[in-house]
C-alpha cells in the first residue's frame, strides 16, 4: 500500500473527471475527514486517514481490501474505474441516462444501452461523454460511455446503441471473483 | 397413484402386520407436531380437528399399506390428496373401522401392546447380537418396508419412555429401550450414531424428534434492509412490486424481511444489485444485535466470511468508526469483498490472517465479534451431510480451535476503552463441546465476565450438562434452536472483559469475578510460573499459544497510535495491574 504517484494521481482523475467533472474536488475535500487514494496490488482505494491509519500495521501480505476500491491499473498503467467506484460516481455525476424497467435487466447483464430502453437522458450530453445509468426509480445501476449526443439520440432509430457499457452492479454477482 | 400399486399389494395384503401398523400411523398423526411433516400431512389435509378422527384415521389407514412401496421421502402433497380422493372407495375392513370407533384411551393401550409386541421382536435380536440394525434387515424383505416400521417402532418406544415405570415390558432397563430407539432413529433419519448420541444428550426425547423433524425442513429465506442505502418499507414496496410475498421477521428486528415466495430469483434482483438488502439467515443477525456496535468504535470481526455480519455492523455503526474484517480463508474473502462493496461499506479493512494471531496483529478493539468455525450441527437443514460425517474428533478439533481463538479475541479487546470492551462468540453449532465448554474455559482463562446478550429471546445455556458443572453465570448465554424459533441452531455468548492482564490467579483475587468455579488455589508469581511449564510439558501447544497472546497483550499497547487508544486509561489499568501482583 502506497500513495500514487504524480502519473498515477493524474490518471485517475482523469478518468474520474470524465464522469463527475469538477465534482472531484468534493470527493477531495469532503467535511467528514480527509479522505485520500492509496494503491495497493495494483488497486486503487479510496479511503479515509482514520482507516488507513487502522490499516496501516497489517501486513502487506495479508491486507485484501480498505475503504473503497475504485479501479485498478493495467499492466500497461492505464486506470479502469471498477463498479465498486459507483457508490462515489453516481452522487456527482454530471450527465445521466435513465433506462426503462424492461431493459433493466438487460443493461445488468452487460449489455449495451438501446435507444428503445432509453427512458431519459441529461440535456446536452456530448458524444463519447461518461455518463452514469439509473433506473427509472433513480437507483444507479452501472456506468458507461454515450454514444450519441443527446441531439442525436432523438433522430436514431430504436435498435442503435445509445449508451455503451462499460460497468453495471451485476457484476457483484457474474464475476465476484475478478472484483477487487 | 394407489391403485398403479394395486397388484404389488395383492401380494402382502393387509396381513396381521399392517394390522398392527395402523396403530401407530394413528399415534403418529397426533404425535409429530408441525402439519408439515411428511407422515402427517394426510392428517393434516384431510381433517379440520378431532372430530374428524374418523376419516383422519383411514387416510392414514391407507397410507400405511401404501407406505411400503415408497421410498422415503416420495410421497408428495399431491399423492396424499389423491388418496384422500379414493380413500371412499377403500373401505377394506370393516371391523378394523368399527374399532376405531371405540374410546381413545383404549385404542391407545391396545396400540401400545401392539408398538410393545413389534419392540419385542426386534430387540431380541439387536441386544444379544451388537450386530444390530443388519440383523433387522434378515426380518425383513425391502427397504421402504423398513423405514415404515422402523417409524413406528420409534414412536412406540417414545411412548414407553415417556412412562416407562407403567409402560415399560418385564425386566427390560431403559438402557435397552434408549439404545434400539438411537438405533432406529440413525437409521431413519440418517444420522451417525454419535451424532445422534450427542443430540440424545441435549435434548429431551420429544423435543428431539422435533429437533429431527425440523431438520428436514429447510428454514424460510430471510433478508436485511441494508440502511445505509434505503428504508426497509421501500425496500419492502420495491420487491413486493417484483412479486416476491414477504413479511416482516419479528418484534426483534427492525431490518428484516421473511420471503414467502417470490417469481424472481431474490439472489439477483436489481435491488439485490444495487446493495438495498443482503440474504441473510434470522439466526446471524442475532450476533451482531447481541454485539451492539456504537457509532466510531473500533470493532473486530475475526471470521467474517461472507461478510453478513461485518455488513450489519457497519448499518449500526453508520459507516464510522473502523472495522477489520477477518478471515484466514483467501477464497472466500473475495464475496466478503463483493459484499461490502455492494452494500456500500466504506470502514471496513478487509484482512486474511489466520485468527489465532490476532492481538499481535493488531489489538486494542473495542469490540469483537468471533463468529467461530463450528461442526455445523446447528445448520443441518442446510448442509445434510453434517448428518453423518461429523465425529467426536472433528467436534473436539473445532472445540480446540474455538478456544484457542476465543482467547485471542478476548487478548485483542481494550477493556479500558471507555464504550466497549465485548466480546461476543457463536457458533452455528450446538453441541456443549462447541459452546458452553469453550465459553468456561475463557472464564478461568482470562479476566472476562458473561453478561447478559441483550436478546429477550432464545433459550438459557447449560450450566450443568451430565456430569459438568460450569459457571452458574453461563445462564446468560443464549442457544436457538430450529424446532422452537424457526431459525438455524445458533449459540450466543457476549464476555465484558475487566482487565487486560492476563494471568490467571488475578481472576479470583479479583472482586467482580465473583464465586468462582475455578478451583485452583491462588498460586503466588512463582508458582504460577512453574504451574505454566509444567503445563507446557503436558500439552505443548496451549501453553506456548498463551505465552505468545502473553506476549501479544503487551505489545499492541505499545505499538497501537494514540489516536486510537486513550493512554491514561492504559497507563491506570497496567497499574492497577501491578498493584495486584504485589499485593499476592
Amino acid at each position: 500500500m502506497r500513495p500514487l504517484t504524480e502519473a498515477e494521481t493524474r490518471a485517475v482523475f482523469e478518468k474520474l473527471g470524465r464522469y463527475i467533472g469538477e465534482n472531484i474536488q468534493l470527493l477531495v475535500e469532503r467535511p467528514d475527514g480527509t479522505y485520500c487514494f492509496r494503491l495497493h496490488r495494483d488497486r486503487v482505494y479510496y479511503v479515509s486517514e482514520k482507516l488507513l491509519k487502522g490499516a496501516a500495521s497489517i501486513p502487506r501480505g495479508s491486507l485484501v481490501a480498505l475503504g473503497t476500491c475504485f479501479g485498478k491499473f493495467t499492466k500497461t498503467q492505464k486506470f479502469r474505474l471498477n463498479v465498486t467506484a459507483l457508490d462515489f460516481l453516481a452522487p456527482y455525476a454530471k450527465y445521466k441516462v435513465w433506462v426503462k424497467p424492461g431493459s433493466e435487466q438487460s443493461f445488468l447483464y452487460g449489455n449495451h444501452v438501446l435507444k428503445s430502453g432509453l427512458g431519459r437522458i441529461t440535456e446536452n450530453t456530448a458524444q463519447y461523454q461518461g455518463v452514469v445509468v439509473y433506473s427509472m426509480a433513480d437507483v444507479p445501476l452501472g456506468f458507461g460511455v454515450a454514444a450519441k449526443s443527446t441531439q442525436d439520440c432523438r433522430k436514431v432509430d430504436p435498435m442503435a446503441i445509445v449508451v455503451f457499457h462499460q460497468a453495471d452492479v451485476g457484476e457483484y454477482v457474474r464475476s465476484e471473483d475478478t472484483l477487487t | 397413484m394407489g391403485r398403479k400399486l394395486d397388484p404389488l399389494r395383492e401380494k402382502r395384503g393387509p396381513g396381521r402386520k399392517a394390522r398392527k401398523q395402523r396403530g401407530a400411523e394413528v399415534e403418529l398423526a397426533r404425535f409429530l407436531p408441525h402439519g408439515k411433516s411428511k407422515y402427517s400431512r394426510g392428517g393434516a389435509a384431510g381433517a379440520g380437528g378431532d372430530d374428524c378422527e374418523e376419516p383422519v384415521q383411514q387416510i392414514v389407514l391407507y397410507k400405511t399399506s401404501v407406505l411400503f412401496f415408497i421410498p422415503r421421502g416420495g410421497l408428495s402433497e399431491d399423492d396424499s390428496e389423491e388418496e384422500e380422493e379414493e380413500e371412499e372407495e377403500e373401505e377394506e375392513e370393516d371391523e378394523e373401522t368399527s374399532t376405531h370407533k371405540t374410546g381413545q384411551k383404549e385404542e391407545e393401550g391396545k396400540d401400545l401392546q401392539l408398538n410393545l409386541d413389534i419392540d419385542e421382536e426386534f430387540k431380541l435380536p439387536t441386544n444379544d447380537l451388537l450386530v444390530g440394525y443388519h440383523s433387522l434387515m434378515i426380518f425383513l424383505p425391502n427397504e421402504p418396508l423398513d423405514l415404515h416400521i422402523i417409524h413406528q417402532r420409534i414412536k412406540g418406544n417414545m411412548e414407553v419412555l415417556q412412562d416407562f415405570r407403567v409402560k415399560r415390558e418385564e425386566g427390560r432397563t431403559r438402557q435397552e429401550y434408549l439404545a434400539l430407539l438411537r438405533r432406529d432413529m440413525a437409521a431413519y433419519y440418517s444420522y451417525s450414531d454419535f451424532l445422534l448420541k450427542k443430540l440424545m444428550d441435549i435434548f429431551p426425547l420429544p423435543e428431539l424428534i422435533n429437533f429431527l423433524e425440523a431438520n428436514e425442513v429447510p428454514r424460510p429465506v430471510t433478508i436485511r434492509t441494508n440502511t445505509l442505502k434505503t428504508r426497509r418499507r421501500d425496500l419492502a414496496q420495491a420487491l413486493i412490486n417484483r412479486g416476491v410475498n414477504l413479511d416482516p421477521l419479528g418484534k426483534w428486528s427492525k431490518t428484516g424481511l421473511v420471503i414467502y415466495d417470490s417469481s424472481v430469483p431474490i439472489g439477483a434482483t436489481p435491488e439485490y444489485l444495487a446493495g438495498h438488502y443482503m440474504l441473510q439467515g434470522a439466526s446471524s443477525l442475532l450476533p451482531v444485535m447481541a454485539l451492539a456496535p456504537q457509532e466510531n468504535e473500533r470493532i473486530l470481526d475475526m471470521c467474517c466470511a461472507p461478510g453478513g455480519k461485518t455488513s450489519y455492523i457497519a448499518q449500526l455503526m453508520k459507516n464510522t468508526g473502523m472495522i477489520l474484517a477477518n478471515d484466514s480463508n483467501a477464497e472466500r474473502l473475495r464475496s466478503v469483498v463483493g459484499n461490502l462493496h455492494r452494500l456500500g461499506v466504506t470502514n471496513a479493512v478487509v484482512s486474511n490472517c489466520d485468527g489465532r494471531q490476532f492481538p499481535k496483529v493488531l489489538g486494542g478493539f473495542d469490540r469483537v465479534l468471533l463468529d467461530a468455525p463450528c461442526s455445523g450441527t446447528g445448520v443441518i437443514s442446510k448442509d445434510p451431510a453434517v448428518k453423518t460425517n461429523k465425529d467426536e474428533k472433528d467436534i473436539l478439533r473445532c472445540a480446540h480451535l474455538q478456544k484457542e481463538l476465543l482467547l485471542s479475541a478476548i487478548d485483542s479487546v481494550n477493556a479500558a476503552s471507555e464504550t466497549g470492551g465485548y466480546v461476543v462468540y457463536c457458533t452455528c453449532s450446538i453441541t456443549v463441546e462447541e459452546n458452553e465448554w469453550v465459553v468456561d474455559y475463557a472464564l478461568k482463562k482470562r479476566n472476562v465476565r458473561l453478561v447478559a446478550t441483550g436478546l429477550d429471546f432464545g433459550k438459557e445455556g447449560f450450566t450443568r450438562f451430565k456430569d459438568r458443572r460450569f459457571h452458574p453465570s453461563l445462564k446468560h448465554t443464549r442457544r436457538f434452536y430450529p424446532h422452537t424459533h424457526n431459525m438455524d441452531g445458533f449459540f450466543i455468548a457476549k464476555f465484558k472483559k475487566f482487565s487486560n492482564a492476563v494471568p490467571k490467579a488475578q481472576k479470583a483475587a479479583s472482586p467482580s469475578a465473583g464465586p468462582e468455579t475455578v478451583v485452583e488455589p491462588q498460586p503466588k508469581k512463582k508458582k504460577l510460573e512453574d504451574t505454566q511449564i509444567a503445563q507446557e510439558q503436558k500439552k505443548n501447544k496451549p501453553a506456548l499459544k498463551k505465552r505468545r497472546s502473553l506476549q501479544g497483550q503487551r505489545r499492541p499497547l505499545k505499538a497501537v497510535p494514540r489516536s486510537f487508544q486513550k493512554p491514561h486509561a492504559q497507563v491506570l489499568a497496567r497499574k492497577k495491574h501491578k498493584v495486584k501482583q504485589n499485593g499476592q
